[in-house]
């Protein structure tokens, strides 16, 4: 058995597997079928200042090993969060990560301002990658000013551990990781979903309400992976690294390219105990390989020879 | 209601139409199913398809309690039934059950209640008709279809109550849609169910509002994951967007913003 712990900023983590936005519920949801402590953290659904419906039905599309989604952060908004979702995620000991979006910097900082105040929730992730948001959203995550702006504001505002999370719809990634890190940010997680559109050719209609959406699952691997090995050279700060990861290898490559964690995002949907195998999993490498510890293996990537 | 994810054995298949298949299974190891009620459904995993990504929805048809099995009727329409409908007698299904929340089948003993179904809509009317009639519930279902290869389990919906059906092409029943049928004239319902293609159901809706009776709904929207965290599913309701998979599949029709 290896040590598993990882740290991001100043908090620990049990281990590096922590669950994807918008793919976990609350996480409560997934009570049934796994234990929940055994996960590094999880991370709850994207929230907003105020409610929000989200976009019309239909808002998923299928496409070969993946899947197309236009949710449009549906939430209740924080206050609701607080009062009636935080005290069931309390009594867990993993670590409870909220996903903050927004419209606005004000609203970004609000937000945050409320997570502040929750005792149990050690760390925020600023999702400025979101791309099913008419305006904010992905708008702050593909330019290093706007991306700057609003990570300089949230973190003035916020005092525990700050992930950003990043859009992979930009050509540079690397240099919105460096405006994220530059602005004071802990750590970047990456990836957010990838723009893309699905059409059905017989009613000559978009399979979307809003015609485009994002893109999640085993086919957007590659170029979240491409994205991590970027990022990792050329930021400091500890990368999350998700997209499209199924299983333990999926998630080890991830840890190779620089990842010091990882998420699991439309897996879930698949096999919901997949978190914990993969932890499962990882510690098995780990032992075949004869490391102790996981940190041996994060941006471990053989590329001279 | 604990939702558990097993392996099923495929204990048998039969072929109640030329594009569908009926799947009998059960545990691998002799443990009882979990408790189902009618109007839920499983999420299925499709091995070996590389086009079906995710897991597939399918009603419960029917629970055997006798023989501890669960009933699919699956309608071959992609690669993801098909895939499910070339399973063999032996072969394990990897499944999430039980989903959704379920029929009202509380009723005052005696009630009259009509189950409308229109093609693969008719899966989860079977198990329904048969809990209903179990609490002395006066069952009458009416069955629509395009022509009668494609009406199913015929025989077995009668054990549980009178059967009545429509198909387009008048080769079994009467001739035209359900909506048509003369027994919605003839009789009064205390409460009507409904599952199907959605215009099928919206036009039973209209005959239920017109008529003041209670009616209940089943919804087909796509999902992602079928136990409420991915918010794809929604149904925009009075009460705004509810996930079908968690909140429904079955709506009271007074729920739902449908243009009666
Ligand atoms: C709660 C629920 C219960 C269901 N119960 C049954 C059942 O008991 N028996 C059964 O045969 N089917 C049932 N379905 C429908 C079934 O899930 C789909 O037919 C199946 O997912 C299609 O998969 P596929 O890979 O074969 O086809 P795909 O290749 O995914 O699709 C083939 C075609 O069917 C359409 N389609 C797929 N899913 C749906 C949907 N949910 N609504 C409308 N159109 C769709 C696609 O747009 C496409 O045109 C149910 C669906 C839901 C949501
Ligand atoms: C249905 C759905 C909803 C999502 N909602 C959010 C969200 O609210 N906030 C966010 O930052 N990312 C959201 N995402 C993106 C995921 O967290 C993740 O970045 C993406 O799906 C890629 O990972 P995956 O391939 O493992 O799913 C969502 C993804 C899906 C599929
Ligand atoms: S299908 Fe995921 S919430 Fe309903």
């Amino acid at each position: 058995m290896a040590k598993l712990n990882i740290n991001i900023g100043n908090l620990e983590f049990k281990n590096p597997v922590m669950t994807a936005s918008g793919t976990f519920g609350y996480g409560v949801e997934f009570a049934d079928f796994i234990d929940l402590n055994r996960l590094g953290g999880f991370i709850v659904k994207g929230t907003t200042l105020h409610h929000r419906e989200g976009n019309p039905y239909p808002r998923m599309a299928e496409v070969p090993m993946g899947m197309l989604n236009a949710v449009g952060l549906q939430n209740k908004g924080i206050d609701y969060f607080i009062d009636n979702i935080y005290p069931q995620l309390k009594g867990y000991d993993s670590n409870v990560i909220i996903n903050v979006s927004g419209s606005t910097i004000e609203d970004y900082v609000a937000t945050a301002e409320k997570c502040n105040e929750l005792d149990k929730i050690p760390a925020i992730e600023l999702n400025i990658s979101c791309p099913n948001v008419k305006e904010g959203g992905m708008a702050f995550g593909t330019s290093c000013q706007s991306a700057e702006a609003v990570v300089s504001a949230v973190r003035k505002a916020y005092n525990k551990t700050l992930i950003v999370k990043l859009s992979p719809n930009v050509s540079d990634i690397a240099s919105i990781a460096k405006a994220a890190e530059f602005a004071g940010a802990d750590s970047v997680s990456l990836i957010n979903t990838l723009l893309g559109m699905a059409v059905n050719a017989e009613t000559q209609k978009p399979l979307l309400s809003t015609i485009t959406g994002g893109m999640s699952g085993a086919a957007v691997k590659p170029i979240a992976l491409r994205m991590v090995w970027q990022v990792y050279n050329a930021v400091k700060i500890p990368i999350v690294g998700l997209g499209g990861i199924m299983n333990a290898t999926d998630a080890i490559e991830f840890l190779l390219c620089g990842a010091t964690a990882v998420q699991l995002g439309t897996a879930n949907f698949i096999d919901p105990q997949i978190t914990v195998k993969v932890v499962d999993g990882i510690n098995e490498y780990l032992d075949r390989h004869g490391y102790k510890d996981v940190n041996e293996i994060i941006g471990a990537l053989k590329i001279n020879n | 209601m604990k939702k558990t994810i097993l392996n099923l054995r495929v204990v048998s298949k039969e072929y109640p139409g030329s594009n569908y298949v009926l799947l009998k299974l059960t545990t691998i190891d002799d443990s009882p199913l979990p408790i189902m009620q009618p109007g839920q459904f499983a999420e299925l995993k499709v091995e070996n398809s590389p086009n079906t990504f995710l897991r597939r929805p399918i009603s419960i048809n029917f629970v055997d309690l006798e023989k501890n099995q669960v009933w699919f009727l699956i309608q071959m329409i992609g690669d993801g039934t098909r895939k499910l409908g070339d399973l063999i007698e032996g072969d394990l299904l990897n499944v999430i059950l039980p989903l959704g929340n379920k029929f009202t089948t509380d009723l005052k003993p005696g009630s009259k209640v009509l189950l409308v179904g229109g093609g693969v809509g008719t899966a989860p009317m079977l198990y329904l008709g048969a809990v209903l009639k179990q609490n002395s519930i006066n069952v009458s279902f009416l069955l629509g279809a395009r022509d009668k290869e494609a009406l199913l389990q015929l025989d077995i919906f009668a054990k549980y109550g009178d059967l009545y059906t429509t198909t387009e092409d008048g080769s079994h029943g009467e001739k035209g849609y359900v909506v048509d049928h003369s027994i919605l004239n003839k009789e009064e319902f205390d409460f009507i169910y409904t599952c199907g293609p959605k215009p099928m159901m919206m036009a039973i809706s209209k005959y239920a509002d017109q008529k003041n009776i209670e009616c209940e709904v089943s919804l087909e929207n796509k999902m992602a994951c079928g136990f409420g965290v991915c918010l794809c599913c929604v149904e925009n309701t009075k009460e705004g967007h509810k996930c079908v998979c968690s909140e429904g599949p079955v709506f009271n029709l007074k729920k739902l913003l449908w243009q009666n």
